[in-house]
């Protein structure tokens, strides 16, 4: 703009869609629960992501040269026997916070894909649900009515003891868990794109897509998917948590994440029988997933907030 | 209502034949079918499976053994468990009053203090005692429960809670009881830890609900014309605010039903409680299909009855919803 001369308003444009994200960013940054848990989560993520560089020891090594059948404590409770290990070693001699480090690489991935996939296939079919109606919208709600009607965890840990006895325990790795999972926590996702769908399809500006001559997978995506993503994005962001916990539920009770690999949830499997002599292999794993849901749960709630503030 | 209460309920049987054809086809189809405990087992070769699948009918077509199985299941019998070495049905009448036991007790302490939470937390919006509850509420709803049940284990159990006087906080953490006789302190003992970490997911959650509907409802015009009238404030809150706050309540609690059951599993796991959730586990370890199979059908209804209540008590409490 040149200087010195005065200039007629502008027309809405651009400055709209600035406008609209500075005050996203700024009721987030509000919310200083939302931003404490998101610091938490980012060095979580680092930490995970650089567990190799971090970690003390190789989380499955076996510290044959101080451990003697005990788990060795903490270094600030014992700091002559701990061996270096800073939050002591598990029943079999393995370094802890190493297994912590690699452990959070597993809770995350598993909570971040599961929840992909979730999404996938929630959306889609809530989307060709509320867009279509008629028997397509009632064959799916039928099928999500049922999904809804199985309570979740009973359901994952028979399908996991099934995969587990047809083959074995070691069958149920990583992939398997995550597909397991998303393969049955659509339906709440479906349930909230088919509502948003179905008021947005009778809306004047998917009217106008379809006049012009959109093909309805362009109507679908390009018009009404923009329109519905603020709850899509919350749900997401509160089931990475919820997901979280699942796999730490499933891997605890043994038909989850399998040993020697490390996941919160299996490394508290065997606290309960050491909760007498050792207190730190049952506090640190939880206390992880603890802080993590917490802090993804705090971002969810601020998302909420920030994105739509009517929204409930 | 009553012809309301009817239709609902026929709606709800085909919801029921829908999902027994869904989990009939996951189980029997997955890798393994009903005769996985076998496959691993090196003394059992290929041709017995054969014939155990010919014995068992496992050759015939899919719809045909689920119209048999049906028949059955409708008929009352649910199948043979082979981890208790009892009919399914059975086993799982036998292990009820354990687990309702703890269900009931669960839901009746979180149902008070959950409510209570979240109208104190309603009636003074923003205060130290609402920040402190909405808090806590987060805390429970991202709690680990089974990491939770841990450490009162550890607390409780392992170390005692020292008080001042050189007493000490000991519970017991396994278990229904110490001994065979009854002794009701010594079972309420047994009660307690189980209790509190099956209610903290719904008392959080409880909480949450009451004190965003009663914080919905002070908004409203009838509240402020109720004020205007000069009532006091006791008379406003009681008469007027909650008994409309607490219709979506009511829905919640009744939904949130199947949660507790399905949460019973961990914490019966966790607490040696003999109920129907550990008998589901040790189930799980045992490969037992057929108690699977059992005990996720009782599920399914349980949480389709609680809907359908959900449905009804709404109805029934709120005038302005019609029944059509």
């Amino acid at each position: 703009m040149t200087a010195g001369f005065p200039t007629a308003p502008q027309a809405l444009g651009d400055d709209d869609v600035v406008y609209t994200k500075v005050t996203f960013w700024t009721r987030l940054r509000r919310h200083k629960m939302a931003v404490a848990g998101a610091v938490i989560l980012t060095l979580m993520i680092l930490a995970a992501v650089f567990a190799k560089f971090i970690a003390p020891f190789d989380p499955n090594a076996i510290d044959n040269v101080h451990w003697q059948g005990n788990p060795l404590p903490p270094c600030f409770q014992n700091a002559a026997l701990c061996g270096g290990h800073l939050l002591g070693t598990d029943e079999v001699g393995r370094d802890l916070l190493s297994r912590l480090l690699f452990g959070a690489r597993i809770s995350l991935e598993v909570g971040i894909f599961t929840v992909f996939i979730e999404i996938v296939i929630g959306t889609t079919l809530g989307a060709l649900a509320g867009y279509y109606g008629k028997w397509v919208d009632w064959t799916i709600m039928r099928i999500t009515d049922v999904f809804l009607s199985i309570p979740l965890l009973p359901l994952l840990l028979v399908l996991t003891a099934i995969v587990a006895a047809s083959s074995s325990k070691a069958a149920l790795n990583f992939q398997v868990i995550v597909l397991i999972i998303g393969a049955l926590s659509w339906p709440s996702v479906a349930r909230l794109v088919r509502a948003a769908f179905l008021s947005l399809r009778e809306r004047e500006f998917a009217e106008a897509a379809r006049a012009v001559g959109n093909n309805d997978a362009r109507i679908i995506f390009r018009h009404l998917l923009p329109n519905a993503v603020a709850p899509i994005i919350v749900q997401a962001t509160l089931d990475v948590a919820n997901v979280i916990i699942l796999e730490s539920v499933l891997s605890f009770l043994g038909f989850g994440i399998q040993p020697p690999t490390a996941s919160w949830g299996n490394m508290l499997a065997n606290a309960q029988a050491n909760l007498q002599i050792a207190w730190w292999a049952a506090v640190f794993p939880g206390l992880c997933i603890l802080l993590t849901t917490l802090s993804i749960n705090y971002i969810g709630d601020g998302l909420r907030d920030a994105l739509d503030p009517n929204m409930k | 209502m009553f012809t309301y209460v009817v239709r609902r309920t026929l709606q709800a049987i085909p919801l029921l034949i829908l999902i027994s054809i869904i989990l009939y086809v996951i189980l029997n189809n997955a890798p393994g079918g009903p005769l996985a405990p076998y496959l691993q087992n090196p003394h059992i070769t290929p041709a017995d499976i054969e014939r155990l699948k010919h014995n068992l009918g496992l050759d015939k077509p899919i719809w045909y053994r689920y119209g048999v199985w049906l028949w059955t299941v409708l008929h009352g019998d649910f199948g043979y468990s082979t981890s208790n070495s009892q009919p399914v049905l059975q086993a799982i009448l036998d292990r009820l009053p354990a687990t309702l036991e703890l269900m009931v007790t669960s839901f009746i302490v979180s149902v008070i203090i959950g409510l209570s939470a979240g109208i104190f937390s309603a009636v003074r919006p923003y205060s130290f005692a609402d920040y402190f509850i909405t808090t806590f509420a987060f805390f429970g709803q991202s709690m680990p429960v089974f990491w939770f049940a841990l450490m009162l284990q550890l607390a409780f159990a392992v170390h005692g809670i020292p008080l001042p006087g050189g007493y000490e906080i000991q519970l017991p953490s396994a278990g229904l009881s110490s001994g065979d006789g009854f002794n009701l302190g010594d079972r309420i003992d047994h009660l307690i830890l189980p209790v509190i970490v099956l209610s903290l997911l719904s008392l959080a959650l409880y909480s949450r609900f009451m004190r965003s509907s009663l914080l919905e409802v002070m908004k409203t015009d009838y509240m402020r014309t109720a004020a205007a009238k000069g009532l006091d404030g006791r008379t406003i809150l009681f008469k007027h605010g909650l008994k409309n706050a607490l219709i979506p309540v009511v829905t919640v609690l009744a939904l949130s039903l199947p949660g507790v059951l399905g949460g019973a599993i961990v914490t019966e796991t966790i607490f040696a409680w003999p109920g129907a959730g550990r008998m589901f586990y040790n189930a799980l370890q045992q490969s037992d299909i057929a108690l699977m199979m059992g005990y996720l059908l009782i599920l399914a209804f349980f949480v389709v009855f609680s809907n359908l209540l959900a449905d009804v008590l709404y109805a029934w409490l709120d005038p302005r919803v019609k029944y059509d």
